[in-house]
């Protein structure tokens, strides 16, 4: 390491365990792609990264205002980590709005990397400064470094012939080039990037890799930084990873499970942030016999896929909250005709349109109650970016070994956050083996509602000779599935329905728990809190309280041991992005007392805030 | 091998009927329409499981039960996505959707339009009564102005829509319209559906003897119908009436009706011509109204082919496949910058 020391111009490196960094600009100043070339540069280099882009929910607010601010915070550390990080160590602000709605986050004694063209009388009014936060003396808190990134990126490109606004549209570059300095990056992914994604327009190409190499240098040379900063390789598991978005993992889940059942995937959509790349990414693999169908509505979307299913394919569709709620009658047509299909449900901040691009965990209710009559559909919730990929797997294996449709909730946090994925081997994900019944099975007549020991009715696919049957919305005869009013027949039906259901906890793992088997205080959480979680409650354990975190991934039915698990610590706490939606079911599920730590600001958890509630209760 | 080998079962329309008891009303025009939809079939040599009957909810969204095909009863007014999510998926089967004037063009508007824009290869048959009959007598979409029922005592003040003009304003493939109890014609239209290679919406007179008895009766009568109905043929001029002396003329932008000889020839009437890719024409016609002094035209308004989405969405499978080779898992995941720790 010396030697990489004397290389780098005398000045210091220190290495630090761990470091948070957020980009924030307006949003039409590339801060989304620095943050993700800033992740991957620091993923390639070894290093455990957990992401969190920020969006403004108005894709071009009017610039230099706080509404139009984007930010990408990236968290990058030698040690297993599980959230993009509390605080910020160094934030760079492209102008007076980002510095304004982000400062909050920076911890004392930070770095800012302000762009000092962006604090201009304008700006500054904008942004609601009286006078210059960079002048007057108001950031003495933290380490300033306000560098004209607008004259230096101009320089730098000077003799490529580019406009004023093109040359300007070169400073995420720059910026990114100076944070790759105080961090000791390595300019090779982002170069690559470069030569890919503007290859063919090559003086655009050498503008950003210019502004990229001129950010970089200015940080070796400008004396009033004297530190770099350097975070080692993180001990991760062996094998070869990739950073993926909880987005991009769901859909590669739905494309292996697909595979892995030998079914063609089908995805009825319409488009709804935060859950659209979802369809995105599905129609750039149609070579994997993909189908995607952009409806007219989310109440087609899944009547088309409710259609899919019956004629046999793996059948899918992904919205946010205000979808589902556009979807529960035709969900109720999915569970009374007992059909298998996955519904995805990426949560937003609500009610209504509510928050469009902000996280919130509050569709829980309406994942497991929201649906006329009695209508059990299992509910599924992932856990972070990569565990979409596992639980898209495992909710297909539990919707055709039972002929049901489930629920699969994940939230704008993860979906748009990112996280290292070690690839698995494709022979290692489960094989998923579906049984249609065939014309030479039948020695009678066809009963579409005969069904097996776990309660399960037969799928029979439209086309196959003598198998011809009708299902619909109509209460249907046990059995023979004729139309039937019989009150007797109903009970029976929905009782069968609910059973077949609930049974699923048979076919599911155990609960297991992080930590003592009893203690003081259990901390409940479930979907994309995991990460907050199970940090605040290992910090809680080294301080040597008695402390254990368990996570749900099985939403409807909980698991088997969940009861046991209750009983056995003195208090149990539910930290959500809700009014206590989970702590409602488990009381009432479970008769058993729990606290709640409940927070719907459209942003994740902190560390702090859960560990401090687990101070306060211990 | 066999199986493929030996020749089609013949079948009679019996075979096409389910168990289950009708429970339409007695005298219901949709009995006719569903004798005339399995005779079509027999004709046609469909085989009965490679039919799918979708419909939704109202009298006429009953249908799927009591025919002996593959079937699906959905909810009010999603049928046409529902049939296009099953169309997709099995793009080899015969995919019907059962539809009424409240179902399609009320609660499941929407839907109607994107299926019929989309063109997948289904047929859509709106069974029209001017009326709610499922939640007992209501006025509907299709209901004349002034009409009296239980949700209008004073009259409804709708103004109502035309099936057919919206279907051709959704750029429907094929359009036609027949008459419950007009047997011949509804089966001939049924089988011509059936055969177009595209969605296919028919409109279908049918009478509520319960709540709307009669409201067909100047269409349906025999001492009325011919001066009332005016039935389409290719190529030829259009000719109505009991003595066939009366005709349509264009005069400008509007059609009007002529009384033959006193120096007014077939030549001079306005000619169908269904296969007119431009739609206007089967518009005009569609816009000929009983309480405007107009026939009504029944039969094949309008035929056209337009890519179908059903085969489109297959062909860009194929497409992608051969452009990017099968997909391949393994090399999915590693798509994009991968790392290795040891
Ligand atoms: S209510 Fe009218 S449409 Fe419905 S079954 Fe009776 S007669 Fe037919």
């Amino acid at each position: 390491m010396a030697t990489k020391a004397e290389r780098l111009a005398g000045k210091p490196v220190q290495f630090i365990e761990e470091a948070t960094v957020r980009f924030c600009g307006d949003s039409g100043d590339g801060m989304q792609l620095a943050g993700t070339q800033f992740t991957t540069t620091s993923a390639l280099a070894g290093n455990d990264v957990a992401t969190f882009p920020d969006f403004p929910a108005e894709i071009r607010a009017p610039s230099g205002t706080k509404a139009g601010v984007s930010g990408f915070q990236i968290h990058f550390s030698s040690r297993d980590i599980f959230t993009p990080g509390d605080k910020v160590d160094a934030l760079v602000a492209m102008n007076a709005a980002a510095l304004a709605s982000n400062l909050a986050d920076l911890r004392g004694g930070g770095i800012v990397i302000a762009n000092e063209s962006g604090f201009d009388q304008k700006n500054l009014e904008k942004a609601g400064y009286d006078t210059n936060p960079l002048e007057d003396g108001s950031l003495d808190a933290y380490r300033v470094y306000p560098v004209d990134m607008s004259r230096l990126t101009r320089e730098a490109v000077r003799d490529l012939g580019l406009t004023t606004k093109q040359a300007d549209r070169c400073r995420n570059f720059f910026a990114m080039g100076l944070v790759y300095w105080l961090y000791d990056r390595s300019l090779e992914p982002t170069l690559n990037h470069i030569e890919l994604q503007f290859g063919r327009h090559p003086e655009i190409a050498q503008a950003n890799t210019r502004a990229l190499k001129a950010g970089y240098h200015y940080g070796e040379t400008i004396e009033a930084i004297t530190t770099q900063y350097h975070v080692e390789k993180a001990n991760l598991q062996a094998g070869t990873y990739r950073n993926i978005m909880g987005n991009t993992a769901l859909a590669l889940g739905l494309i292996a499970a697909a595979q892995r059942s030998g079914k063609r995937l089908f995805l009825g959509a319409y488009p709804i942030t935060p859950a659209s790349d979802i369809l995105h990414e599905l129609s750039r693999h149609k070579n994997f016999g993909v189908l995607t169908f952009q409806a007219e509505d989310e109440i087609a979307a899944l009547a088309a896929t409710i259609g899919a299913a019956y004629g046999g394919e793996m059948a899918a569709t992904a919205t946010s909250g205000p979808g589902i709620a556009l979807m529960s009658e035709a969900l109720g047509l999915a569970v009374i005709t007992e059909l298998p299909m996955l519904i995805i449900d990426v949560q937003r901040g609500g009610p209504s349109t509510g928050l469009p691009t902000k996280v919130e965990q509050a569709d829980l209710f309406q994942a497991v109650f929201g649906r006329n009559g009695e209508c059990p559909i299992p509910v599924l919730a992932a856990k972070s970016p990569s565990d979409c990929f596992n639980i898209a797997i495992e909710a297909w294996r539990i919707a055709v070994n039972y002929m049901t449709p489930v629920l699969i909730l994940s939230d704008s946090y993860i979906a748009n956050g990112s996280e290292p994925w070690r690839i698995p081997e494709v022979d290692s994900l489960p094989k998923i083996a579906i049984e249609h019944p065939l014309p030479e099975d039948q020695s009678g007549p066809f009963f579409p509602y005969q069904r097996n020991e776990r309660l399960v009715r037969p799928w029979a696919i439209p086309g196959t000779p003598g198998l011809m049957h009708r299902i619909g919305s109509l209460e249907k005869q046990d059995i023979v599935g004729s139309v039937s009013y019989d009150p007797a027949n109903h009970q029976f039906m929905v009782e069968t329905r609910a059973k077949k259901i609930a049974g699923i906890v048979d076919d599911i793992p155990l609960q297991e728990v992080d930590g003592p088997e009893q203690g003081k205080l259990l901390v409940l959480s479930w979907g994309g809190v995991y990460g907050e979680c199970i940090t605040a409650v290992r910090a809680a354990r080294t301080a040597g309280k008695s402390v254990a975190h368990c996570h749900l991934r099985y939403l409807n039915p909980f698991p088997k041991n969940l009861e046991e698990i209750l009983q056995s610590y003195d208090c149990i706490l539910i930290p959500e992005l809700n009014l206590g939606q989970l702590r409602m079911i488990i009381r009432g599920t479970y008769l058993c007392d729990a606290v709640g730590l409940n927070k719907v600001q459209g942003k994740p958890f902190t560390i702090a805030e859960i560990q401090n509630k687990i101070e306060e209760l211990v | 091998m066999s199986r493929l080998q030996s020749p089609l079962p013949v079948l009679n329309p019996a075979d096409f009927a389910s168990g289950q008891e009708i429970r339409w009303c007695p005298g219901c025009g949709n009995y006719s329409i569903l004798a005339q939809m399995k005779k079509a079939f027999v004709a046609l040599g469909r085989l009965r499981e490679k039919v799918v009957i979708v419909s939704g909810i109202g009298c006429s969204s009953r249908l799927p039960y009591y025919m002996n095909t593959y079937g699906f009863h959905s909810i009010h007014g999603r049928a046409p996505a529902l049939a296009t999510g099953l169309k997709i998926a099995r793009s080899g089967l015969s995919v019907w959707v059962i539809t009424g004037d409240g179902d399609g063009l009320s609660i499941g508007g929407n839907h109607l339009i994107h299926a019929i824009r989309r063109n997948l290869d289904i047929n859509i048959v709106l069974f029209n009564n001017r009326i709610y009959g499922l939640t007992k007598g209501q006025y509907s979409p299709t209901s004349p102005l002034g009409k009296v029922t239980k949700s209008s005592p004073m009259g409804s003040i709708e103004n109502p829509i035309h099936p057919l003009s919206i279907a051709i304003g959704c750029e429907a493939t094929f359009v036609a319209r027949s008459i419950d109890t007009h047997v011949k014609h509804l089966s001939m239209v049924l089988e011509r559906a059936a055969r177009h290679d595209g969605t296919s919406f028919i409109e279908v007179y049918q009478n509520c003897v319960v709540f709307n008895d009669g409201a067909w009766d100047y269409a349906k009568e025999q001492d009325q119908k011919a001066d009332n109905i005016i039935e389409l043929e290719h190529g030829k001029p259009l000719i109505f009436g009991k003595n066939r002396d009366k005709g349509i003329r264009l005069h400008g932008m509007e059609p009007e009706v002529v009384q033959l000889g006193k120096g007014i020839a077939e030549d001079d009437l306005l000619f169908h011509n269904e296969n007119c890719p431009e739609p206007s024409l089967a518009y005009l016609l569609s816009r000929m109204r009983h309480e405007d002094g107009f026939p009504e035209p029944i039969g094949v308004f309008h035929c056209v082919e337009k890519p179908r989405y059903d085969r489109k969405i297959n062909e860009q499978i194929e497409q992608a496949i051969q452009k990017q080779g099968v997909g391949n898992l393994e090399e999915l995941f590693r798509s994009g910058d991968t790392w290795t720790v040891d």
